[in-house]
């Protein structure tokens, strides 16, 4: 059987500058990767051209073996969610409004139906209190646990995860990451560009090392953190490993 | 003496006042229709149709609304037969369409570019993210500037006096002649009952921001 996605060759150019230089990779169904590397070196681009926010210069991406293609675009997002590393929830709407106007506006679930699953999502990420409170009113690590429950209420095929802790403190970051860990551990197929090292080794299937552009190496957690094929990957891993022991005390595990 | 024309005369005062209301409802209306489909061509629209919108909107915010007044009255009513209100209501409420154009664009562009980005990720069309999240939020930030146009607009009402509406002003400058009345109370009355209309409306737009405001809009400090 082929694999849930499948990314093949994509490029993308800014101006004079290539951002990726050709990537392929495939997620099969119910497996968590994740995408590391040095910044700039195009990890948050993959994931905008899989999704076709920021269409590919050449390249293709299939989702159940279907080419993404623009006449089809709307139809593939609403079964790849996506989540943002500055959350972009909707700020008008109330964190209830924000879950169901998907279900409801683009896959038509009536209003009891809608209002139904937001609150199951919502008791899967903590936050089933929150349900009348407006974003603004919420803490970062909050508002992101409310855009993992606003994605999970499109159940979708995939989740792409762009660096969802990055605009979080420490502490912050630990309630997002936890949520991350149960969804991976319940089969939720994931591809996540982070450098939640915590995350990394114990919820990803495999981990995708990416540099200038090109995928470097990628394998499991192991094999890829205890014994790296690059130099480049160990240079990498020793600068964020200095990171790993103020991760874990700031209660990554928490 | 003085007082008691005033008196006598203001049911003709209060119809001007009605007559401008009018003027004022229908201005405001064209130009908010307008204005906002204006917008919404110099964002999303293509090129021509954005370039056609830009000239439109340099030119009516360009030439004075009297001169506009004329035009209309004058110039236009040689080729299409229309009343004065009518010429009144076109230029005053194209020159409206300019400047609530601007109000509305500068709105829509200060919604972060990731609520459009998170709607057209979860499959939501263009058209329909515009919809359900970009005007939402960007009519709440409207409608500060948006007060101001009113003030404006209503006392723009005024000038439509040039060509022959018979609206407040003229109201006023008719008791003035047919009585030989003191000219400075007249008026004084008929300012008067601009400053209150003026107040009245800011009162009711603001009480209908505070009711669409919700946390993460900043309020305007009263």
């Amino acid at each position: 059987m082929s694999a849930l996605l499948e990314v093949e060759g994509i490029r993308k150019k800014y101006g004079q500058f290539e951002v990726l230089k050709g990537v392929s990779l495939q997620l099969e169904r119910g497996q968590a990767k994740v995408v590391m590397g040095p910044s700039g070196t195009g990890k948050s681009t993959l994931l905008r051209c899989i999704n076709y926010l920021t269409p590919p210069d050449a390249g293709t991406v299939r989702l159940d073996g279907e080419e993404v293609v623009p006449r089809n675009l709307n139809r593939i997002r609403q079964q790849v969610a996506f989540v943002f590393q500055d959350f972009n929830l909707f700020t008008h709407l109330r964190v209830i409004d924000n879950i169901t106007i998907g279900p409801r506006r683009i896959l038509g679930l009536s209003k009891t139906e809608a209002r139904d699953r937001a609150m199951r999502e919502l008791e899967r990420v903590g936050l089933a209190d929150k349900v009348r409170a407006y974003p603004a009113e919420l803490s970062g690590g909050q508002q992101q646990r409310v855009s993992i429950a606003r994605a999970l209420a499109m159940e979708p095929k995939v989740i792409l995860f762009d660096e969802p802790t990055s605009a979080l403190d420490p502490e912050l970051t630990g309630e997002v990451v936890n949520v991350m860990k149960r969804l991976a551990s319940e089969g939720m197929t994931m591809l996540v560009v982070s450098h939640e090292i915590g995350f990394a080794r114990s919820a990803a299937d495999e981990i995708v090392f990416m540099d200038g552009g090109h995928i470097l190496e990628q394998g499991p957690p192991a094999q890829l953190f205890d014994a790296p094929q690059h130099e480049r990957t160990r240079r990498f891993l020793r600068m964020i490993g200095d990171q790993v022991g103020d991760a874990a005390a700031a209660g990554e595990g928490a | 003496m003085i007082w008691e024309i005033i008196w006598n005369q203001m049911p003709y005062l209060l119809h001007g006042l009605w007559i401008a209301l009018q003027l004022l409802a229908a201005l405001l209306s064209l130009g908010l229709v307008l204005g906002l489909a204006l917008a919404l061509i110099e964002i999303y629209g293509h090129w021509t149709l954005r370039w056609t919108g830009i000239l439109f909107e340099r030119v009516f915010r360009g030439v004075p609304a009297v001169v506009l007044l004329l035009l209309f009255y004058y110039g236009v009513t040689d080729f299409i037969e229309m009343s004065s209100f009518m010429a009144a209501v076109l230029a005053l409420g194209l020159r409206s369409t300019a400047y609530q154009s601007q109000i509305f664009r500068g709105a829509i562009q200060s919604v972060p570019q990731g609520q459009m980005m998170a709607a057209q990720a979860m499959g939501m069309g263009r058209a329909r993210a515009v919809g359900w999240i970009i005007l939402p939020q960007a009519l709440r930030h409207a409608i500060g500037p948006w007060t101001n146009e009113f003030s404006s607009e209503l006392k723009a009402t005024s000038l439509a006096y040039v060509i022959g509406v018979v609206e407040l002003t003229r109201q006023g400058k008719y008791i003035v002649s047919s009585t030989q009345g003191n000219v400075l109370i007249v008026f004084g009355v008929v300012a008067l009952m601009y400053f209150v209309v003026n107040r009245l409306g800011n009162w009711a737009l603001y009480k209908f921001e505070g009711r669409i405001t919700v946390p993460g809009f900043e309020r305007r400090a009263a």
